[in-house]
């Protein structure tokens, strides 16, 4: 393919990892086909693709944990074996995985020297491990403590220990598979800085992301991945944004939907004022917020993941019940003292779009056409004798497959059976459908396409214009900033500050997911 | 008040006889759990044990060739549960249970085929147990008053095995706590995916955890029928091995604590039977039904939470896929 084409520039430097013909299938579902390619020391290299390309498949073979089917693996021009992550790391390969892969019952220093222990005692290796960290960490800007307890630290001193631990056997290649899905904006920074200081010192770079900025930010070249396949190969200085989704999707795609501005809020939809919501273990998730949303607003809750908004919408979708303050829905007004449940909150007219669908939105082993009627049951969808009229059960997912492009639209395939973005299709049509005049959003596109992302969000919109009080929720910020007319920050549980969508920008915002407060926000 | 002292001295003695089992079968335990397998199986492995080293004594009169065959027993048992479980990925829980069914059979039928004794063994003759070892000194300290008592009740007078458990707990804790083997089945327990992605064999770090528990319950085994009995009696585990990972939980999966948690078991039931009828200075007779009750009743207000919140290793009962 394309990528074992390119040119060194008149110089024949050699690759520091070339990949050909690389094959892998789990059962029938081809991960990845015929892979070629090839990766230049001293540079970052970016491999983008949607959630499902196989970017994480192909990398894991690159990092031994799977064992490639067929095609061959060069390190230095060199062929190896590699059969586990034994042969990667003692082929200068490092990864930091998506998923941390730390001890959190261990000190960092236990955590670096696991499968370097340096002796059959581990008293014989742990100077040396310390010595190695307090190295590494000045040398790449990666504060830690050695002795601190993994369980201790947040999620951006958990990716340095993850760093430090791929370094430590002095890779040569490293393999990060989407670092900044967990942080926050200057963490993603701090860590661009870290990787260039490792391109300056000749190690190759390798960025698994879905998020287009950060290939166009710090990459050298890009590979994008579609369907298992690489699909393209661009000097990021010679690609844009735009060209790189086209690629992914396999079709134009409009990256942020067109905002129409509408006529200002109506009247307040619903409130929440000093809510608070202690779990049972005793810690408070959710401390004093309050916050109100208008008729035909889009309020956005930003901030990283694990900040309480998970919390939130429980709450308000009455999953949770609350142990402070109070809630105002449409009148209907929600204290510590009065029942709740999601059926009384769905009764005034409120529809929730779960943060996870697969344990909230869907049943999994239910069909289409039974999880579009969850939670309608009882409506006239299911018909009116005593026994559930499959036909119009059946019809009714038919027709909203039809309006919400469910694909394949075949009523009676497992939900389980669905890609994620058609997944998340279905529990939008089943909602947006039944007439919401207060809608939950949770993350409606974590795990979703871009080409549905785009659907998705112009969904959303246009039930905003149509006068409908949306509260989204959603980690990735540009989603947050391109759709909410206010964006409110959560940090610790804690409202940080409410600012309207001309005010936002990606640093403002950063700060207060930091916890910083800023001085003379808007109500 | 003398008697009273003499009677505490043979509890305690008792005390140890009792938790002999019971520890080696912790330890097995611990090292099972720690690498993230549940292991029901150790009632099985202590009952092949007890089986085989009282079968291959009876039959070549040497307890120490007995004591080697019953740890083979016992691993081969672990291997049939590590077969099941990480080879396989099966259910640990319905692994182990299926194991405790096999042995409970499998000994009787065994027994039943080599002695025709009801599924029991002939008993031992003296020579072909494991005898007390008297220490040194021990008639030289009778003079000295209390010290002298102790030390011949207490510290003297037990076999091997009864040492041995003793080592085997502080070896446990070592091997645990201050080696590259522990530290990576401390991890495989929390986290298999770090131990794979640092490139070491999860699976096989999994089979080693639970030979060295056959290994342990094997010399468990042969401890109830060739040193604390004299031959082997159908289920005389008795469900030791179950008592064992009661402790195990106690002590959180630490070897003191678990180690203090048998001692506890064991006293509990040392003191039962020596407390049936006796009278006690201040309390008078205490009625054996409620002595009896008294380890279990304890069993359940304990794990009720009166020793905090338990800490399991955090993969523990999850096969690892990659």
């Amino acid at each position: 393919m394309t990528a074992t084409e390119k040119t060194g520039g008149g110089a024949s430097a050699s690759y520091a990892l070339e990949l050909k013909g690389v094959n892998k299938s789990f059962g029938l579902i081809r991960a990845n086909r015929n892979i070629n390619l090839a990766v230049r020391p001293g540079t970052i290299h970016g491999i983008i693709g949607e959630n499902g390309a196989g970017k994480s498949t192909l990398m894991n073979i690159v990092y031994g944990m799977h064992t490639r089917d067929d095609g061959e693996i060069l390190i230095d021009g060199e062929r190896v074996d590699m059969r586990s992550s034994a042969d990667a790391i003692s082929h200068g390969v490092g990864m930091v995985h998506q998923h941390f892969m730390l001890v959190p019952t261990f000190t960092v220093l236990e955590n670096v020297m696991l499968g370097t222990e340096g002796g059959a005692l581990l008293r014989e290796g742990r100077e040396a491990a310390r010595a190695r960290i307090v190295e590494l960490s000045e040398r790449y800007n990666l504060a830690i403590s050695p002795d601190a307890l993994v369980s201790d630290l947040n999620v951006g001193q958990r990716q340095r220990v993850e760093i430090i631990k791929a370094l430590k056997g002095g890779a040569k290649i490293l393999i990060l598979d989407e670092p900044t899905g967990v942080l926050t904006p200057q963490e993603a920074e701090q860590l661009f800085e870290v990787l260039k200081v490792l391109r300056d010192r000749g190690v190759a770079v390798l960025l698994i992301t879905h998020k287009l900025a950060e290939i166009m930010e710090i990459t050298d070249a890009v590979d994008i991945m579609r369907q298992g396949e690489i699909v393209g190969h661009r000097k990021t200085a010679q690609t844009s944004p735009a060209e790189l989704a086209e690629l992914m999707v396999g079709r134009e795609v409009l990256l942020e939907v067109e905002r129409t501005e509408v006529s200002p809020p109506g009247d307040v939809r619903f409130s929440a004022s000093h809510l608070g919501y202690t779990s049972s273990q005793g810690v408070v998730e959710l401390d004093d917020i309050s916050f109100e949303v208008r008729s035909g607003e889009i309020l956005g809750v930003a901030g990283v993941s694990g900040n309480g908004q998970t919390q939130l919408m429980e709450v308000l979708a009455g999953m949770r019940h609350l142990t402070a303050g109070a809630i105002n829905i449409l009148g209907t007004e929600v204290t510590p003292a009065s029942e709740t449940n999601p059926r009384i909150i769905r009764d005034v007219g409120v529809r929730h779009i779960p943060e996870d669908r697969h344990t909230h939105g869907l049943i999994l082993h239910f069909e289409a056409r039974e999880n579009m009627i969850l939670g309608l049951q009882d409506s006239d969808l299911t018909g009116t004798g005593l026994l559930m009229d499959q036909d119009a059960i059946e019809a009714n997912c038919r027709a909203k497959m039809k309006d919400y492009d469910v694909r394949p639209s075949e009523p009676r395939h497992f939900a389980k059976n669905f890609s994620g973005g058609n997944q998340q299709k279905i529990v939008i049509a089943r909602e947006f459908s039944a007439h919401p005049v207060v809608l939950l959003v949770g993350q409606p596109t974590r795990g979703v396409d871009v080409g549905a992302i785009e659907f998705i969000h112009k969904q959303l919109l246009a039930l905003r214009d149509a006068g409908c009080a949306i509260l989204l929720v959603s980690v990735e910020l540009d989603e947050i900033m391109s759709l909410s007319d206010r964006i409110m920050v959560l940090c610790g549980g804690k409202n940080v500050g409410i600012v309207s969508r001309d005010e936002a920008d990606r640093q403002t915002l950063g700060l207060m997911m930091a916890g910083q407060k800023r001085t003379g926000e808007a109500a | 008040m003398a008697d009273f002292i003499y009677q505490l001295l043979l509890t305690f003695d008792a005390t140890l006889r009792i938790a002999t089992p019971l520890i080696f079968c912790a330890m097995a335990g611990i090292f099972a759990e720690r690498s993230g397998v549940i292991d029901i199986s150790l009632e099985g492995k202590l009952l092949s044990g007890a089986f085989v080293a009282a079968a291959v004594a009876a039959l070549t009169g040497s307890a120490w060739l007995g004591l080697g065959c019953a740890i083979l027993a016992s691993v081969a048992m672990s291997l049939i549960h590590g077969f099941a479980c990480i080879t396989h990925k099966g259910n640990q829980v319905i692994s182990g249970v299926a194991i405790n069914i096999l042995a409970s059979g499998l000994t009787v039928v065994i027994g039943i085929t080599l002695f025709r004794r009801g599924g029991q063994t002939p008993t031992l003759p003296r020579e072909a147990r494991f005898k007390p070892v008297e220490w040194v000194g021990v008639d030289t300290l009778d003079a000295v008053p209390i010290l002298g008592v102790i030390y011949r009740q207490l510290i003297s007078g037990h076999n091997v095995l009864v040492y041995l458990t003793l080592l085997a707990v502080p070896l446990t804790a070592f091997i645990i706590y201050r080696t590259r083997f522990g530290l990576r089945l401390r991890a495989v327990g929390e986290v298999p995916e770090a131990v794979d992605s640092a490139g070491v064999s999860v699976t096989w770090l999994r089979y080693r955890a639970l030979m060295i528990g056959g290994v342990l319950c094997g010399i468990g085994g042969a401890y109830l029928s060739v040193a604390q009995g004299g031959n082997f009696v159908r289920d005389m585990s008795a469900g030791k091995g179950y008592i064992a990972l009661a402790a195990v939980i106690f002590g959180n999966w630490k070897p003191l604590a678990a180690f203090l948690a048998c001692l506890m078991f064991g006293f509990l039931e040392a003191a039962t039977s020596r407390l049936q009828g006796v009278d006690l200075p201040l309390i008078g007779e205490v009625p054996t039904q409620l002595m009896l009750a008294l380890p279990y009743v304890l069993t359940v207000l304990l794990l009720a939470g009166f020793i905090g919140r338990p800490s399991p290793p955090a993969a523990i009962g999850q096969p690892y896929h990659k």
